[in-house]
C-alpha cells in the first residue's frame, strides 16, 4: 500500500511537470487549428519543401559533424595520455560559451569575398574579380553545418567523455585482453557501451540545431525555423506559424522515435569503476603527436580564432564599445541562469527517477512532454509562453475584479516569464543529460535499497543522487551556459529595462557591427568560463 | 521549494516601479538610435522613458496583453508594422494640433492611429569605379538582362524590400510585378544574403556593381573608420527621379489603446516631432526628417535634392502580403 501511494507521488509529480512544460505548445498547437490554412497551403505549394530538406540536411550535418570531432575528441582525452591532454580536456569544452551567431559573424567577417583572408589572396596572386578564381562561400548550408557544428560538439564532448568515465574500465581492458586494437576496442566497445548517452547528446545537438535561429538567417540558409520567424512576422500569421512548427516537431518526434525503435532491447547498466590515474592507452611517437594535433586544431578553429577576433575588435573599437554597464547585465544574466539551472535540475532528477520506478504504462511520457520546448525556436517558444500566461493572468484579474484587485502583469511582464520560458526550452538538456547518467545505475542497486527497507525516495537521496552528482552537474552546466546565450525569447518577454549579456550583444550584431558590443560578446564567453571550471574540478577529482 | 520561491520574489521584486511621470515604450528602433532623443525628452520634461527594445514579435505581444499591457508607445521601423497595429486595433487616435502642423498629411494616418517620425529611401547603390553614377535609373532597370550577375540585396522578406515589391504592385500590378522580381533574382550576383551595410561592401570588393539600400546606412559607414572606405567606393542613386520618384519608408509611432500614460504618450510624440527631435534623427541616423524645413544633415544634404513617390503607404501597405507571396513564388531568397 505504502510503495503503491509513493508511486503515485512520483507519477503526480512527472505528468504535472510533463503537461505543465508541454502547456505552451499545446497552446500553440491550439492555436494553429484556428482560422483558414491559406497561408500555409501557399507555403506548401511553393517553398515549404527546400524549407523541410534544408532542415534535414542542416541537422544531419550538423549531428555526423559533431560525431566525427566529439567522438575521437572525448576518446582520446578519456582513454589515452598524450602531450597537453589535461590543458584540452577542459580547453575542449570552451566553444560551448559561444553563442553560435558571434562564431558565425566572426567567420563571416573573415572568409567572405570582402573579408581579409580573400583580399589578402586577390593581392598575393593579383585576381581581379570572383571569376578569376574559386573560395568556398560561407553563407551557405555547409557553412551554417560547420558553424553550428563547432559550437555544438561540446555536448556530444562533454556527455560521451561522462560516459567513457562511467563505464567499467575493465570492460575495455579485457576487450585489450581479447585481443581487440584500440580501434576495434573504440567501436566494438565504448561506442556501443555508450550508445545512449551518445543519442542523447545527439537528439540535444538537434534540437539546438533546428531551433538555431540567428545563424542560418545570417546566413540566408531558409529553413523550417526561418519560416517560422516569415509567416509569423511577414504574412502575420500565428496560425500558419504554429502550423510548421508542428511539422517540425513531427521530424523530431519520428526522429526520436526510430532511435528509441532501434535500441528497444538494449541495456546497460554499469557504474563500478572510473578511470584510473594512469590511462589505458600511452600514445607515442607519431600517434601522440597526432593526437595533439587533432585537439589543437578543434580548439584553435572552434575557440582562439574567434575568441582573438573578438579581442582585436574590443581593443580596436574600445572606446566605442567599453561600457561600464556589462556588469549589471551579467549579473543579470548569471541570476537567471543560476535560478534556472537548479528549477531544471530538480523537475528533471523527479522525472527520471519516475520513469524508473514507474510500474505503470508509458513512463517516459512525461519527460518526453516535458522536453518538447527545445525544438521551438526562441521567438515562437516566447509566444507559445505568453499564450497560457496571459489567459491565467487575464481570468485571475477578471476573478478579481469584483473586489476591484488588479495584479495588472505580475507574471507577463516580469522576470518570471524569461524564467518560465527558459525552463520550458532548456528542460530537456538537464533531461537527457541526467537520464543517460541514470541509465548507468544498475537496477540491482535499486533492489539492494529496497531489500535493506529504503524506501523510493530515500533511495533516491541516499543511492542514487550520490552517483548522479557528476550527471547532475553536467547538466546545470550545459543550462547555465545555455541560458547564458539564449536570446530570442529574452528579446521578447523581458520586462522594461531589463537587459542581458545577449540581448546587448545581439542589438549590434543585428545590425552587423559586433565591433560595438566585441567587450560583452566576451564577457558572455567568460562568464561561461566559470561552470566550465567548476564541472571540470569535479571531474578531476573522481577521476 | 521555500528558497526557489523566494528566490523568484526577489527576481520579480527587480521589475521597476511604475511612477506616473512615465511613458513605456515598445520599440523596434534600437537603442543606440532612439536613447539620445529619449534622453533629451526625459530631461526637457522630466518624464522617464522605460523601454523594451525587440526587433520581432513585440505586436504579438502587445495584442496578446490586451488591456493590461504596460506599453504606451510603439515605435516602429517601417510602414506595415504602423499600419498592422492598426488593422489589429490595437492603437488610440493622436489628437494633437501639434502633430497635425509638424508631419505632413501624407505621412499620418487619416484617421490619426499612426503618424510617421522619419522617412527612410530606398536607394540603389552603384559602383564608382565600374559603373558611375546613375540618375535616370529606375526600380524597373534592376531587371534589365544587361545587368546580370551584378545586383546584391538583401533579403526579398526583409521589411524595406517588402515595401519596395508592395510599391511595385501597386503601381504596376501582380503579373508585371512577378515578371520583374524574376528578373531582378536573375541578375543577381549572390544569393540574398546580409543587411544593407553588407551589399554596400560587396559593391567595393567587386562582387557586385549595383546594391539596394536605404540611405542612412550610407551615412553610419561613412562615421566609421573601418568602415569609410566601402561606403566612399559607391554612388548613392535616388531611383525613378525620371517618372514617379523614389520609394519612400518611415519609422514611426502609435499610441496603444490601452496606455495608462497616454498623455506622456503624446507628449513624446509631439517632442518628436517637433524640430529638435526631428533635427536629431536627421543629424544622429542620417533619416530624412517629416516636419518640413528642418535642416538635413550636412551629409544627407550633401547628396542632393530628390523627388518622392508620393503614392499614399496606406496604398502601398495593402499589397504587402502579395508581394510576400510573389516573393515566395520565384524562391527569391533560395
Amino acid at each position: 500500500m505504502t510503495n503503491k501511494f509513493k508511486l503515485s507521488k512520483w507519477q503526480l509529480f512527472a505528468w504535472s511537470t510533463g503537461l505543465i512544460l508541454s502547456a505552451p505548445l499545446f497552446f500553440l498547437l491550439f492555436e494553429s487549428l484556428q482560422g483558414s490554412s491559406e497561408v500555409f497551403s501557399h507555403l506548401w505549394d511553393t517553398v515549404l519543401w527546400d524549407y523541410i530538406t534544408n532542415t534535414v540536411l542542416l541537422v544531419l550535418g550538423v549531428c555526423v559533424l559533431s560525431c566525427a570531432i566529439a567522438l575521437p575528441l572525448g576518446w582520446l582525452t578519456a582513454y589515452c595520455s598524450f602531450p597537453g591532454k589535461k590543458q584540452f580536456e577542459w580547453a575542449l569544452m570552451l566553444p560551448l560559451a559561444m553563442p553560435t551567431y558571434i562564431i558565425a559573424y566572426v567567420y563571416t567577417d573573415l572568409l567572405d569575398y570582402a573579408g581579409p583572408v580573400q583580399i589578402a589572396l586577390r593581392e598575393w596572386f593579383g585576381w581581379q574579380s570572383p571569376n578569376d578564381y574559386w573560395f568556398f562561400d560561407i553563407r551557405t548550408l555547409p557553412g551554417a553545418i560547420v558553424m553550428i557544428a563547432l559550437v555544438l560538439y561540446p555536448y556530444l564532448f562533454l556527455i560521451f567523455k561522462t560516459a567513457l568515465r562511467e563505464q567499467s574500465f575493465k570492460l575495455v581492458q579485457a576487450s585489450q585482453l581479447m585481443g581487440l586494437s584500440p580501434w576495434q576496442s573504440f567501436f566494438k566497445v565504448s561506442l556501443v557501451l555508450s550508445r545512449g548517452a551518445i543519442v542523447a547528446a545527439l537528439a540535444l545537438i538537434s534540437m539546438e540545431t533546428m531551433a538555431d535561429f540567428a545563424t542560418v538567417s545570417y546566413f540566408a540558409v531558409s529553413t523550417l525555423t526561418t519560416a517560422v520567424y516569415d509567416t509569423w512576422f511577414g504574412y502575420y500569421s500565428l496560425t500558419a506559424a504554429a502550423k510548421i512548427s508542428g511539422v517540425m516537431l513531427l521530424l523530431l518526434f519520428l526522429a526520436l522515435m526510430a532511435e528509441r525503435f532501434s535500441r528497444r532491447n538494449q541495456s546497460v547498466f554499469e557504474r563500478q569503476s572510473s578511470v584510473n590515474s594512469e590511462s589505458l592507452y600511452v600514445l607515442k611517437g607519431k600517434s601522440a603527436w597526432l593526437a595533439t594535433a587533432f585537439c589543437s586544431f578543434i580548439l584553435f578553429i572552434a575557440f582562439v580564432i574567434p575568441i582573438a577576433v573578438l579581442i582585436n575588435y574590443a581593443i580596436t573599437y574600445f572606446d566605442k564599445a567599453w561600457n561600464v554597464e556589462f556588469f549589471s547585465y551579467a549579473w543579470q544574466s548569471l541570476k537567471v541562469a543560476g535560478v534556472v539551472s537548479l528549477i531544471t535540475i530538480t523537475l528533471s532528477v523527479f522525472v527520471v527517477f519516475y520513469q524508473r520506478v514507474a510500474k505503470q504504462a508509458y513512463p517516459l511520457i512525461p519527460g518526453r512532454l516535458a522536453s518538447t520546448g527545445y525544438a521551438l525556436p526562441g521567438t515562437v517558444l516566447a509566444i507559445a509562453v505568453l499564450l497560457p500566461l496571459t489567459l491565467l493572468e487575464n481570468t485571475i484579474n477578471t476573478a478579481l475584479e469584483p473586489y476591484n484587485l488588479d495584479i495588472g502583469l505580475l507574471l507577463t511582464g516580469s522576470i518570471f516569464t524569461i524564467i518560465i520560458a527558459y525552463i520550458v526550452r532548456f528542460y530537456a538538456i538537464a533531461h537527457g543529460a541526467i537520464e543517460s547518467s541514470f541509465l548507468r545505475i544498475s537496477p540491482s542497486l535499486d533492489m539492494a535499497s529496497q531489500s535493506m527497507g529504503k524506501s523510493q525516495g530515500q533511495t533516491l537521496r541516499l543511492v542514487h543522487l550520490p552517483l548522479l552528482r557528476r550527471g547532475l552537474l553536467t547538466a546545470a552546466l550545459l543550462v547555465f551556459i545555455e541560458c547564458m546565450k539564449e536570446l530570442p525569447a529574452a528579446l521578447l518577454l523581458r520586462p522594461f529595462n531589463f537587459e542581458s549579456l545577449a540581448t546587448h550583444v545581439f542589438q549590434y550584431v543585428s545590425d552587423e557591427q559586433l565591433e560595438l558590443a566585441s567587450i560583452s560578446a566576451l564577457f558572455i564567453v567568460i562568464v561561461g568560463f566559470i561552470p566550465l571550471y567548476f564541472i571540470n574540478r569535479s571531474m578531476e577529482q573522481r577521476s | 521549494m521555500k528558497t526557489v520561491f523566494t528566490l523568484f520574489l526577489g527576481l520579480s521584486a527587480s521589475a521597476p516601479a511604475f511612477a506616473s511621470d512615465v511613458v513605456n515604450i515598445y520599440s523596434f528602433r534600437q537603442p543606440f538610435l532612439i536613447q539620445p532623443i529619449l534622453d533629451d525628452f526625459t530631461k526637457q520634461t522630466g518624464i522617464k522613458t522605460n523601454v523594451v527594445f525587440a526587433k520581432k514579435g513585440l505586436i504579438e505581444r502587445v495584442k496578446r496583453e490586451g488591456k493590461h499591457s504596460k506599453a504606451d508607445l510603439v515605435l516602429t521601423s517601417n510602414f506595415s508594422a504602423l499600419i498592422q497595429l492598426e488593422d489589429l486595433k490595437l492603437t488610440q487616435t493622436i489628437k494633437s494640433d501639434s502633430v497635425n502642423n509638424n508631419v505632413p498629411a501624407a505621412f499620418r494616418d487619416g484617421d490619426g492611429q499612426w503618424v510617421a517620425l522619419t522617412k527612410r529611401v530606398r536607394n540603389v547603390y552603384s559602383s564608382k569605379e565600374r559603373i558611375g553614377a546613375l540618375p535616370k535609373l529606375t526600380y524597373e532597370d534592376l531587371a534589365d538582362p544587361k545587368y546580370k550577375g551584378q545586383i546584391c540585396t538583401r533579403s526579398g522578406k526583409h521589411p524595406y524590400n517588402l515595401g519596395l515589391v508592395a510599391s511595385m504592385i501597386a503601381h504596376h500590378g501582380e503579373a508585371q510585378t512577378k515578371e520583374w522580381l524574376e528578373g531582378v533574382k536573375a541578375n543577381l550576383a549572390r544569393k540574398p544574403q546580409g543587411n544593407d551595410r553588407a551589399q554596400v561592401k560587396a559593391v567595393k570588393e567587386g562582387l557586385c556593381n549595383l546594391a539596394l539600400g536605404n540611405s542612412y546606412y550610407l551615412g553610419k559607414m561613412l562615421e566609421d573608420k573601418e568602415q569609410k572606405g566601402w561606403a566612399e567606393a559607391v554612388n548613392i542613386n535616388f531611383p525613378n527621379q525620371v517618372n514617379r520618384g523614389s520609394h519612400i519608408n518611415v519609422s514611426g509611432a502609435v499610441i496603444t489603446k490601452y496606455a495608462k500614460n497616454p498623455e506622456n504618450a503624446l507628449k513624446l510624440i509631439e517632442y518628436m516631432t517637433d524640430s529638435k527631435a526631428q533635427n536629431m534623427y536627421a543629424s544622429l541616423n542620417m533619416e530624412y526628417p517629416v516636419k518640413s524645413g528642418v535642416e538635413l544633415s550636412s551629409l544627407v544634404a550633401s547628396w542632393g535634392s530628390f523627388k518622392e513617390d508620393s503614392l499614399p503607404l496606406d496604398e502601398i501597405s495593402k499589397y504587402r502580403p502579395l508581394a510576400l507571396k510573389l516573393i515566395d513564388e520565384v524562391k527569391f531568397d533560395l
